[in-house]
Parts: C-alpha cells; structure tokens; sequence
C-alpha cells in the first residue's frame, strides 16, 4: 500500500516520532517502496498456516517467587536526564 | 421513558506475590520511591523478562474458584502505548489468548435472590509505576516501584444491572481474592482497583447502548457513587437528544461526578502483538490439579455448610462468610460457645455493631473468638441473662478480661435458685400491701412493678423468666 | 602478535612468550595507529584492558588457565558494559553508561577476556553496511571505498585489520555473517537460544543471536563455548548442557551430506562470487563430502516476511527510549508529547525511523493480519522449507552474500540494502545456526561461503568449517596496509 504524507505524519505520531515536515516526501516514497516489496507476500497461499512466533515453539519457564534484587536506585538514576527526590521528572502530566 | 442500565466490571487485583511479575525486585508497599524498580522494571536496554510461577499459580486458582477454563496455552502480548508510568512504552498483558476464561461469580441481591454474573476473562498482567503530580517546579515526578507488579484482571460480562448489582459483585470478588489469599485486598493501597462500563438502554431493547468507561474508582462506596452519577448522565444527555460518547471518563470523589480523561482523549491504537521476549504459557493437567489442591473452601460452599451445620439462614450464613476471617471467628466463636445460631446472633450483632462504630476489621477485634466463646458458654447455662452479658460483653470489649473474670468480680452471677427468688418475692410483697390491692382489683400492668422490684432488689441478677413464673405463682395462688 | 589467531594467541599466553598485559597494549597500539582510516571502535577502554589483563595475568601465574584467559577481544557496542559506555551506534544513548553487564560481556569478564573496546555498528543494528552508525561509517580494510557490511560492521572491520584477535557481534537477519563475509572472517550465528540475549540491546527479540566474528573456526568453537549458555534472565534461553564445540573440530567430513538450495544460486548473485562457491565446494567435495542439490521453495519470501517480523519487533523495543529514565531528552521540552516527540526525533536516525515506522504501520489496527500475521505464517513455511532440507542433508551451504563489498553510498535506497541479506535472513526467521568463513576473493575483496546447519548443529558447523580452513588459507589472508 502506498503510503501518503498524512499517513507518515499518522504512523510518526502513534510512534512519537519527530520528523521534519520537509523529509516527509521521502518517508512517504521508501515506505511505500518497503511495504510494495513486503507486499510479495500477498501471494502466498497460508490458510490453515498457524504463525510462527518463535523458531524454537517452546514453553515458557516460570521462575521462583523470590525476591533477587536490591535497591539500586543511586546507580540508575545516575544516567537519567532529570530527577529529584527519587523520582524521574517528566513535563506535568495531565489526566 | 424507562431506562435499564448494563454495567460490566473490570476488576484489577494485585497479586499476592513476594516478587514481581517478570523480575525479582520486590513488591512490597510504601517504599521509597524508585527503590524497588529494578533494571528490568526500568525497562533499561537489553533487559528481558522471566515469568513469576506465583503469579501463574495464583491466577489459576482464581479461574478454579471461579468455574473458570484454564487454558492450556496462554500468551503473553504487548500492549503498545506512551505514559511515563510505563517504562518500556508497551505493558506486558494477555490479549487473545488470556490464562483463564469463561468463569462466573454468583451474588446474592437485596430482594435474597441470587444472580450469577459471567466472567468473560481473567487475565496476567504487570501494573504500572505512579505519577505523582505534587509540583516539582511544574513537573510530575514518577515512581516506579509498582511497575511490573502483578496484576489479575478480571473481567465480567455486561451482566449488571444497577450500581447496586456492581457493588455486590465488586465485594464477592473481593472476598473471594481474599478467601483464595492472592490479594491482600487492600483499597487504599490500591491492591484491589476497579474501572466500570456503564451504558443504559430503553428497558426492553435488546441492543446495549453506547458505553463509558469509569477509571479510578478504588472504594466500595465510589463505584456506586460513580455508576449512579453516569447513568444519570447519559439518561441526561439521551433524554436531551444528545448521543453517548464512547469515552475513558475519570471519577472525581470530592465533586462526585465523572469528566472525561484528556489523557486517554485520543483514540488509542494499542497494536498488541505476542511478546517475543516470552514463549507461551502451558499449564499441564498436573499443574493443574495442584493448584486445585491447595483451594480453600470457598465461600459459596462455606455458607451452604453453616446453612446446614448451624441452622443459619442464607441471609446469616452469607453474612458470615462475606470473609474468611469472619468466618473462622464465627466458627471458633461457635465451637467454644457450643452453640452455632447463639455465636451467629452474636457475631451480626453486638460484634458487628461494636465494630462498625469503631471502625474496625475483624481482625483486629477487641474480643478474641474465643473469649466470645467463653461468653456465650455462661449465657447458655444461664449465669448471665442476656441484658447482663451485654453488660460483660463491654467490660470485654474495654479489656476487661474474659467473661468468667469479670462475671466473678462484679459478682454478676444471675440467681437462678427459686428458694432465693421466692424468698425476695416474699419481701417485695410485704412490702406492697397497696399494689397488691390494686393489682388484685384488675389493674394488671402493676405486675411490672413487681417484676421490677425483684430485679431491683438483685441488682438484675435474678434470672427474669424465673422471676416472672414465680411472681405470677405467687399473684395468683394466694 | 596481530598474525595469530587467539588459540595461537592462548598457547603463546600458556608458553609465557608474552603477557595478557603485553598483548593486549599491542593491540591498543594497533587500534591507536590504524582505527583513524577504518573508524571500527566507538570506544576504546585502554585503562580497563590493561587491568583486566593484568588480572589475567596474575590468574595465569596462579595456575589458572582457560581458553580465553588473558586473549584481548573487541565487544560489538550492543552489548551492556557495566561503567562503559554503551550507544548501540546511535545518537540516542551517546550518554548511556551501562549500569550492568551483559550475560555476554559476564561471561567473557568471568573467562577473563579482556575487553579492547567497543566496535561500531549500524543504529541499533538496522543496517547491512554501517553506514546508520551515529558515529560515522566504518570502512572495510580491504578497500577503504567499500564498505564493511553490517550491521556488525565494526567487529568485522577490526579483526579484518588485526586491530583485535576476535570480537563479538549480533546477527538479527545477517549482521554477524554478512559482514564476515564482506571483511574475509569467520563469523557465527548460533541456534537462537544457544547465547542469552539478556544485556544486548534489543532489535528484533525472536530474531536474535549473538555470536563470534573470527580468524578461524577453531577461535569460533573457542569463544562460542564461553558465550554459549543457558541463562535464566532470558526465558528464550534454552536449557541444554554445556557443549565443548572445539571437540569435533578435527573429525573428518567423510560422508558429510551437504545441500546446495538451488534458490541460492539464481537471479540475483553476482557471476563472479558463484564461482567461488563452487571452488569452495570442490574443496568439499574433496573433502569426502556428498554434495546434492536441494531446494528451499519459499527462499524469496525470507526478506519480506522479514521486513514485517523484525520491524514490527523493533517498533515496541525501541519504544522505552523516551528520554525519561535514561538516553538522550531533548532540551527544554514543552510538554509530555513534545519530550518523546523531540526526544525521539533527535535520538533515532532515519533508517531506525523508517523500521520503527514500517513495525509501527504493519501491528496498527486494521494492518495486523495483512501484515505481521501473514509473514508470520510464511515464517512457518520457511521454516519447514529447512526442518525438510534436514531430513536429507547435514549441512547447507551457498553464498553469505549476492556480491562482494559494496561502496560506500552505493546503495541509498533501503529495498536494495534489504537485499544484501537475502541469504542469510531465512535462517533467523528459522533459529538455525548458520556460519560464513573466507572462501577467496573477487577484485581483491572476500568472499564468503555460508554454512547452514539443523537447530544446535553448531558443532558440526565449526568441525566443517575447521577442514576447510585445514586445506584453505583464505581465512589467514590480511589487507594490506595492516
């Protein structure tokens, strides 16, 4: 499916993805170019194909309800942008 | 026109587990903000997720309690969307393929009849962290000690018809959570949350109007308050003309009414897909039947059991079995005091009564189980008359000590020998030679006056049924 | 010392001809006067090498020894290095200190391998050339116009140059095995499952495996053994007894059955690479191998279904780099959508852009079933194409890539990148292992043979691929110039 600007524009946001408005064009055209080629698979007959999620198809293994991990808030929020009194700082959210 | 109002509950308890969901910080409540979010709940690059067998274990015993089907294979997806309460910009949910579904919760409704409510679902999932909107210079601050908690949403069908019906089920689950011990059931801190769909339709009409979903109701008392407030908004807005949106609205507790969320304005495109990062879930019949093991009994069961073992009526027996530690206080109370009906007037009575005004759970009642046991033994031999063991039950209540102490201290043992109760009939005659007259002569009523004296005469000791027996004797012999 | 392959290396540390600590400063003098041409680390860890390997050093004269003991390596920078930085070739984590190490890098740390550095890459590992690394294109050693591949790049490039003995790298669609092919290494790609993941930046979660980039097949079989291994911090890991992968490296490949996919010498793969091949499987022939031809029908489905699969997964990986907790936050931002907005835009380059977007559109409501399910389904039958291969062969070999390494900018639009990969993305759609060693050269530049084995024939890889290294020396060639 070709995409056009708005739906870049569309896609971006549901990514929060900033992008200059004057790349938008060429977004729109190397989109459109991958999902025309990914589109090959259109072709292929796959009814009754069950999905293939994982190569391996195992089962999940459950892990002990223990407690392993220490505070290490320090060290974490060493590399963080903008904290204070613990908490990481974000412009005022609005519910 | 006549409205009928269709509720459904999205029930979210956080599950009882030591660690969290997918990783091995712990969960506990009220720690310093970010001291329990560990790498993997940050969501720090290159972390991956490990399954809590806990939070499996305690799911499908949820979905056993429930008459749920337990699925053999259960899938782990990722739901897709930006909040900072949720570091990885996806959270870690079940979609299609949930651990348990197609269960039901029966409830008991004011008129005594009962309802069943189905549940559609009930799946795994990791909580988020916390905003916290006290300003920092005009920033919200951001906790993430509850991301990746585990939660089990459970999910009902639209089978509730009043806000009444809504709280009814609310507290089943809740009790039932409790019963199975899978959440501690804590509102205040947020250990048992609930988000409603409400629409309303002309009664009769089989299709469902437009619904509102109500986030934030995290009491007993706001669910009602909240369901109540929107439907008579969207009978409002119908009955205006207008036309329900479907909307994410947010309960406000201090102006009692519902305002959309801006949050949750735009409409969201969650693009669940399987998590890679997490293989299938498959419980085997053996895993299965161990779990069954370990249930409780469960409080439909345990309330049919004191129907029939203690002769209770329905109403009673489901009173005392809307918690397990009501229950086992109820029966302690009842083994000691030998006697099931006595203990169940009791418990829903002055217990229950004494606690409501001090606002207290039955756990932390002033009177042991067993100490209400040791009073009800001396009511049922006759050493305390009902008005004295109210008179006891308050000592106890104020720690006193047990029934028996306080009984011998303050000398309140009730007279029940008929020589010493005629004789102070005889001295209360004597000394009412005019009542007597009077009474004789037709004026009945003055047989209070007699009874009256008596007890005045014992300090209330005297055992009244005895009293009343002897005196009218006594009246109407001579 | 640049000469030698690390088991060579391992017996000169055992002979005391040197120390770790003499080694590995040759090697950061190698980095120190070569890396400006090639650009193959983002960051050298000259201070923390060389008291790794004096550590190394003092274990050796303790009387400790161990295949990796004191070998100097060079560590894809997608792998978590506690203290050290860790960009993933991207803008976006520039600032990143890892504040934890990678099962990986633990692993490599506990053998007491000494960390050079970490090598560049293309962003988040979305790229066949480096040339979507934030920090600048590599160059290949052979042809400084040419690229090295990716999106292993930088570990391809500075073991070609003998900048460090062996590295690490990743492979999501053939990012270990292209660039070997491309750079003359050896380069492994394991079962999915063999090597944890936990600590390597996500790309494409059920695509990824992390892997060595070689000399040799014997220093593969080395380092595979201690970075292979069950890990209970990925539930993808899979729980297998450890596997001493240099114990059958010298049987002989009497009787081998090895398939040759039609699908893989067709339209598409340059003439003179084909013949290279060819020689290559002479060799095998050789060798006492039987060689068949076979087919894998649903070959030209790998790179589509594989332009759903990886982006729709990398869509929701890359969506915790936010700017709240870590990594880069834009300056000043106005509001909650504008910090991630920002954030983002300045952060991603434009091809992680375009896959993020690819993902995002394909798992969008309405999209699903067209999009992520469908070529998951083809996963399937691609899939089965192998497990059926496998009944009637032991290993499968053709071309790593179509051609040999391509310029620098050659190829600017992203269908004809995509396609550089278009023989070795089936296998990670798959979770086969899959390997590519030096079998000659065209204009001067290598090429690369690969080998395609059943789900934890890893051993089998390394031992046929070992033969061919004992009667070819393609793999002991170096650019000139280093």
């Amino acid at each position: 499916m070709a995409l056009d600007s708005a739906a870049v524009a569309r896609i971006a946001h549901l990514a929060r993805l900033g992008i200059e408005t004057a790349d938008i064009p060429e977004y729109a055209r190397n989109l459109s170019d991958i999902l025309a080629f990914v589109e090959q698979l259109d072709a292929v007959a796959t009814n009754g194909v069950p999905p293939l999620a994982h190569p391996l198809e195992a089962r999940q293994r459950l892990r002990p309800d223990e407690v392993t991990e220490t505070d290490r808030r320090e060290l974490f929020q060493a590399i963080a942008p903008s904290v204070e009194a613990g908490l990481y700082l974000v412009p005022k959210v609005i519910e | 026109m006549e409205w009928e109002t269709v509720i459904g509950l999205e029930i979210h308890t956080q599950l009882a587990t030591r660690s969290k969901i997918f990783s091995g910080a712990a969960t506990r409540y009220g720690a310093a903000p970010n001291t329990q979010a560990c790498a993997v709940d940050l969501g720090l690059p290159g972390v991956l997720p490990v399954l809590n067998a806990e939070a499996v274990r305690m799911a499908v015993k949820f979905g056993l309690a429930t008459g749920c089907t337990i699925a053999p294979m259960s899938v782990f997806a990722r739901k897709n969307y930006f909040y900072p309460d949720l570091p990885k910009g996806y959270q870690i949910s079940q979609f299609e393929l949930p651990i348990v579904h197609g269960g039901h919760i029966d409830i008991l409704l004011e008129d005594g009849k009962s309802k069943r409510v189905g549940l559609t679902r009930a799946h795994l999932e990791e909580d988020a962290g916390k905003s916290l909107h006290e300003d920092f210079h005009g920033m919200t601050g951001i906790d993430l000690n509850r991301a990746g908690t585990p939660l089990l949403e459970i999910v009902s069908e639209p089978d509730m018809r009043s806000a009444a019906e809504a709280v009814a089920y609310m507290k089943k689950v809740h009790s039932l959570v409790r019963y199975l011990e899978i959440c501690d059931g804590n509102m205040q801190e947020g250990s048992f949350r609930c988000d409603a769909n409400v629409s309303v339709r002309p009664r009769g009409q089989s299709e469902f109007g437009t619904r509102t979903e109500l986030k934030n109701i995290n009491s007993f008392r706001f669910v009602e308050r909240a369901i109540n407030f929107e439907v008579e908004r969207q009978i409002d807005v119908l009955e205006g003309g207008g036309k329900v949106i479907q909307e994410t609205r947010l309960f406000d507790p201090d102006k009692n009414e519902t305002r959309p969320m801006r949050s949750k304005e735009e409409a969201n495109d969650y693009r669940y897909f399987p998590d890679p990062d997490l293989l299938p879930v498959e419980l085997d019949a053996a895993f299965i039947e161990t779990v069954r093991g370990t249930l409780p009994e469960l409080p439909d069961a345990k309330q049919q059991r004191f129907m029939a073992d203690y002769e209770l009526s329905a109403y009673d027996a489901g009173a005392l079995t809307a918690s397990r530690e009501l229950a086992d206080y109820f029966e302690e109370a009842a083994r000691v005091g030998g006697d099931g009906k006595l203990a169940a007037n009791w418990v829903t009575g002055e217990l229950a009564g004494l606690l409501n005004r001090e606002g207290l759970e039955i756990t932390a009642s002033p009177v042991s189980a067993t100490s209400l046991g040791g009073l009800l033994l001396r009511i049922r031999d006759n050493t305390l008359s009902g008005k004295l063991a109210k008179q006891v039950f308050e000592d106890m209540c104020s720690g006193a000590g047990e029934a028996d102490a306080i009984i011998e201290q303050k000398g309140l043992k009730q007279i029940t020998d008929t020589g010493a109760i005629e004789k102070i009939i005889q001295d209360v005659l004597d000394a009412s030679p005019k009542q007597i007259e009077q009474y004789r002569a037709g004026q009945e009523k003055l047989f209070g006056y007699f009874v009256g004296q008596v007890m005045k005469a014992t300090q209330g000791k005297a055992n009244p049924a005895q009293v009343n027996e002897l005196l009218k004797k006594r009246l109407a012999g001579d | 010392m640049h000469r030698k392959t690390l088991r060579e290396l391992a017996d000169g540390l055992r002979a005391k001809a040197f120390s770790s600590v003499e080694l590995t400063q040759a090697f950061l003098d190698r980095i120190q006067a070569h890396d400006e041409r090639i650009n193959s680390f983002i960051t050298v860890t000259a201070e923390p090498a060389l008291e790794a390997a004096r550590a190394a050093d003092a274990r050796r004269a303790a009387g400790e020894d161990g295949p990796l003991l004191g070998l100097p390596f060079a560590h894809k920078d997608i792998f978590c290095t506690e203290g050290v930085k860790t960009s993933c070739g991207s803008r976006m984590l520039d600032n990143f200190i890892a504040p934890y190490d990678a099962t990986v890098t633990a692993k490599l740390k506990a053998a007491g391998a000494v960390m050079l550095g970490k090598t560049n890459m293309d962003e988040f590992a979305m790229g066949s050339s480096n040339e979507t690394s934030y920090y600048g294109p590599v160059r290949n050693p052979w042809d400084l116009d040419t690229v090295p591949g990716g999106s292993s790049g930088g570990s391809a490039a500075a073991v070609a140059a003998r900048l460090a003995p062996a590295a690490t790298g990743t492979d999501t669609g053939g990012s270990i095995r292209q660039p070997a092919a491309l750079c003359g290494l050896t380069g492994l790609k394991p079962t999915y499952g063999a090597v944890s993941r936990y600590g390597m930046i996500a790309f494409a979660s059920s695509l990824d495996q992390a892997g060595p980039m070689t000399q040799s097949a014997e220093d593969a079989a080395l380092m595979l053994g201690v970075m292979a291994g069950f890990d209970p911090r990925d539930s993808t890991s899979v729980e297998r007894p450890l596997e001493d992968y240099c114990a059958g490296l010298g049987n002989a490949l009497q009787g081998l059955r090895i398939g040759l996919p039609r699908e893989y010498f067709g339209e598409g793969l340059d003439g003179t690479v084909a013949k290279v091949i060819e020689t290559a499987i002479g060799e095998y022939r050789k060798l006492g191998a039987e060689v068949v031809d076979i087919s894998l029908p649903n070959s030209h489905l790998a790179v589509p279904a594989y332009y759903v699969v990886a982006p729709a997964e990398c869509s929701s990986n890359l969506s915790r780099f936010d700017g709240v907790r870590f990594g880069h936050r834009c300056e000043n931002p106005h509001d909650l959508q504008d910090l991630y907005v920002r954030s983002r835009g300045e952060g991603f380059g434009a091809e992680v852009k375009r896959r993020i977007m690819i993902g995002t559109y394909a798992l969008s409501s309405g999209y699903y079933d067209a999009y992520y399910l469908k070529a998951q389904q083809v996963r399937r039958l691609i899939r089965e194409d192998f497990l059926k291969a496998f009944e009637q062969v032991d290993v499968i070999m053709g071309p790593t890539a179509p051609g040999t390494a391509f310029r620098l900018g050659e190829k600017s639009d992203p269908v004809s990148m995509y396609l550089s990969d278009i023989y070795t993305i089936a296998t990670n759609l798959a979770g086969l292992p899959g390997m590519s060693i030096p079998a000659g050269f065209v204009n001067g530049l290598p090429v690369g043979l690969q080998l395609i084995g059943n789900y934890f024939a890893e051993g089998r890889l390394l031992n046929a691929a070992h033969q061919y290294q004992q009667v070819t020396d393609w793999h002991r060639r170096l650019p000139g110039g280093f």
